[in-house]
């Protein structure tokens, strides 16, 4: 039987409104996330993922706007809810981020204990003694000492501060975590262990992931299924098996990505690259967004948008060469 | 085999730390050391790897290699002649002849700049080339050597108007413009989206074949210095541990350190998402001012013995083929390893059957 879907994004549209123009940052996205799996959402900067990270704790970062759509947490829309009961009962509550950079998330000047109780009080009353309780496990949980409750930011490191803001999402117990390049200031032995606690995680406290990195291999590491982003739109969308596997990816930018994509024990005379830049989101090409860099485009490419249509269980691709009409 | 273009002997920088009043009263100082004591040559023509993790003093010796930085102790060469304690016009020269690209190519240009006066300053410095017409000439030469073309559209372009991998070509093609004989990259293409990274680095690779340049390649990031780099040092606080053409070292590490390194790197490749990693390390790296006895990795070495940290540093010895390890234990552990991939493949077997 399928799992539960604790996450369920239909057509959810984000807009900046900037001087230059309408931004269509994240346009008409649909996907879902199930319990205790972890999504992986990738894409090349500025292809919209860390704003689609945003829309889904309703936060868009001004001047963005969500325009359409829906986000159904546990089966509520949370775009219907007032900012009040976003604040006190979904942020953090239910779904709660790690920050691109989260170590600069902490204030250097309060004790790890002071920042992380500041969290627990505008959502719990609690016994300070109580609450205390409750930090320690969390840092025990993500592989760091009671002692760090009374360090200050910085004399812990790098790899410290991520476990920090890491037990910080979690102790509220949420549903779904954000993760937003949690691991690309670290350095590679870091980055290591901190992917092996959140594998740890996911089994420990069930929690669902949505991880978004711009590095496919380590996607191949921590997601069970893989949402491929171009240009504000899902290019697409399979499990780990059916991006990783054998056969390869079925839409041509994440098989020239998987190219780009460096292996450690490959002798390689060349490596592959995609040229051009991303598309302009102010004035995106019309058809296939992809059609001005992609190498085996079909005359339809350029002229009809194409759809995002599942070609096998679980694996959703936006390609006309992918459809047999 | 050719001269090499750069010998450093017992390179070593130290940095002085801020001292405590019961510091100055007892006469004591404690250093950072950043650099301490590295050994190496670049041949011309070859690109030479540096990489490790942040804080092992990579981009320090890079610096020291431009001599941006004051050499504490050791001595550095550059086409034979001693540049270590070199000042005023040997100086210019020298930075003349080494050129710099660094990480953050927007952070390195001046944005009120345009690219034309960006790559033209050097020239002015130096006070190379006759007059302004020749000048413009080397301008667009090189921008259509990094595929800046037509030169035209890009020359009034300031730096914020391009893309990061149109800004990392013009970095790429700044450091050309004095034609010098060594390029030092620090970190070139860690700011940019993994899509165009590949062809900045096939930019770069491209020039250096048909213009013989000779590059130090400073990186973290193991995957892309395999493709790039000729020979590779692996750098830990403060030191080379191991030294050998690149794919020996990443196929065949021998080093306890660089196998961790390798094994926390993360490969495209399917069925890995419900294993733990497996990163033969423990604890943090320690602080450089406070560097363990003995070998300097032993407090975060699986393998350690008593004599490691009881003994002198290992040095970093040749083991044949230009493959260079300061590690004690390595033929031990080799075998260990063997011996654990064994047994592995056995469970595997008997799984199966």
């Amino acid at each position: 039987m399928e799992k539960e879907r604790v996450l369920e994004v239909q057509d959810l549209e984000l807009h900046y409104f900037t001087r230059k123009g309408v931004v269509k940052a994240v346009d008409k996205l649909s996907f879902f996330l199930r319990k205790g799996e972890t999504l992986g959402v990738v894409g090349e900067s500025g292809c919209g993922k860390t704003t689609m990270g945003t829309a889904l704790l309703n936060m868009p970062t001004p001047p963005g706007r969500i325009i359409g759509g829906r986000i159904l947490l546990d089966g509520q829309d949370i775009l219907k809810l007032s900012e009040n009961e976003v604040r006190r009962r979904v942020r953090w509550e239910t779904i709660a981020m790690v920050f691109q950079g989260a170590m600069n998330c902490l204030t250097p000047v309060y004790t790890i204990e002071k920042q992380m109780r500041e969290t627990l009080q505008q959502h719990r009353t609690m016994e300070k003694a109580e609450a205390k309780e409750r930090m320690k496990n969390y840092l025990n949980l993500v592989g760091l000492s009671d002692d760090v409750l009374r360090r200050y930011p910085h004399e812990l490191s790098g790899g410290m501060k991520q476990r920090v803001v890491i037990a910080t999402a979690l102790f509220l117990e949420p549903k779904v975590i954000i993760c937003d390049e949690p691991t690309t200031a670290l350095d590679v032995v870091v980055q290591a262990q901190i992917i092996n606690l959140l594998k740890d995680l996911k089994e420990q406290v069930g929690v669902s992931f949505i991880f978004i990195t711009h590095d496919l291999s380590i996607e191949a590491e921590v997601s069970d299924r893989i949402l491929v982003m171009y240009a504000g739109r899902i290019a697409e969308m399979g499990t780990n098996a059916q991006i990783y596997g054998p056969q390869g990816p079925a839409h041509p930018y994440t098989q020239r990505l998987l190219g780009a994509t460096p292996r450690l024990h490959e002798e390689v005379e060349e490596l592959a690259f995609i040229p051009g830049t991303p598309p302009d989101l102010i004035a995106p090409p019309e058809g296939c967004r992809f059609h001005p860099r992609c190498p085996v485009l079909l005359e339809r490419c350029a002229q009809d948008d194409v759809p995002l249509r599942e070609i096998e269980p679980d694996h959703m691709v936006a390609c006309w060469r992918c459809f047999d009409e | 085999m050719s001269e090499p273009i750069l010998v450093a002997e017992n390179l070593t920088k130290w940095f002085p730390v801020k001292r405590s009043l019961t510091q100055v009263v007892r006469h004591e100082r404690t250093w950072v050391r950043a650099v301490d004591g590295v050994s190496f040559s670049v041949e011309k023509g070859e690109i030479f790897g540096l990489v490790g993790e942040s804080g092992c003093g990579k981009t320090t010796t890079g610096k020291l290699v431009m001599k941006l930085l004051d050499i504490t102790d050791g001595t550095l060469k550059l086409q034979g002649e001693d540049v270590t304690h070199i000042k005023g016009a040997a100086l210019a020269q020298h930075r003349r002849h080494v050129q710099m690209i660094f990480q953050d190519p927007y952070a390195s240009m001046n944005p009120r700049f345009t690219i034309e006066e960006v790559l033209m300053e050097p020239l002015e410095i130096h006070n190379v080339g006759k007059d302004r017409a020749e000048r413009d000439v080397w301008v667009r030469e090189i921008l259509e050597e990094v595929k800046l073309s037509p030169p035209d559209e890009f020359l009034v372009r300031h730096p914020h108007m391009l893309s990061g991998g149109q800004r990392q070509r013009a970095a790429t093609a700044r450091t050309l413009m004095l034609n010098p004989s060594l390029i030092v990259a620090d970190e070139p293409v860690s700011m940019i989206d993994l899509s165009t990274r590949a062809e900045i680095l096939s930019m770069m690779k491209q020039l250096q074949r048909e213009m013989g340049l000779t590059y130090i390649y400073i990186t973290h990031d193991l995957s892309t210095a395999r493709y790039f780099t000729d020979r590779l040092a692996v750098m830990y606080l403060g030191k080379i541990i191991e030294m050998g053409p690149a794919g020996t070292i990443i196929d065949k590490a021998l080093h306890p350190y660089t196998m961790a390194l390798i094994g926390a790197v993360c490969e495209p490749v399917s069925g890995k998402v419900n294993q733990i990693k497996d990163v033969p390390i423990k604890g943090e790296i320690p602080a450089a001012t406070n560097i363990p006895t003995g070998c300097r990795f032993h407090p975060r070495c699986l393998y350690s013995v008593a004599e490691c940290w009881q003994e002198e540093e290992p040095t970093l010895d040749d083991i044949g083929g230009g493959h260079r390890v300061a590690c004690r234990r390595y033929k031990e552990i080799e075998r260990l390893g063997n011996a654990a991939r064994t047994s592995e493949a056995s469970l595997g077997l008997r799984r199966t059957a």
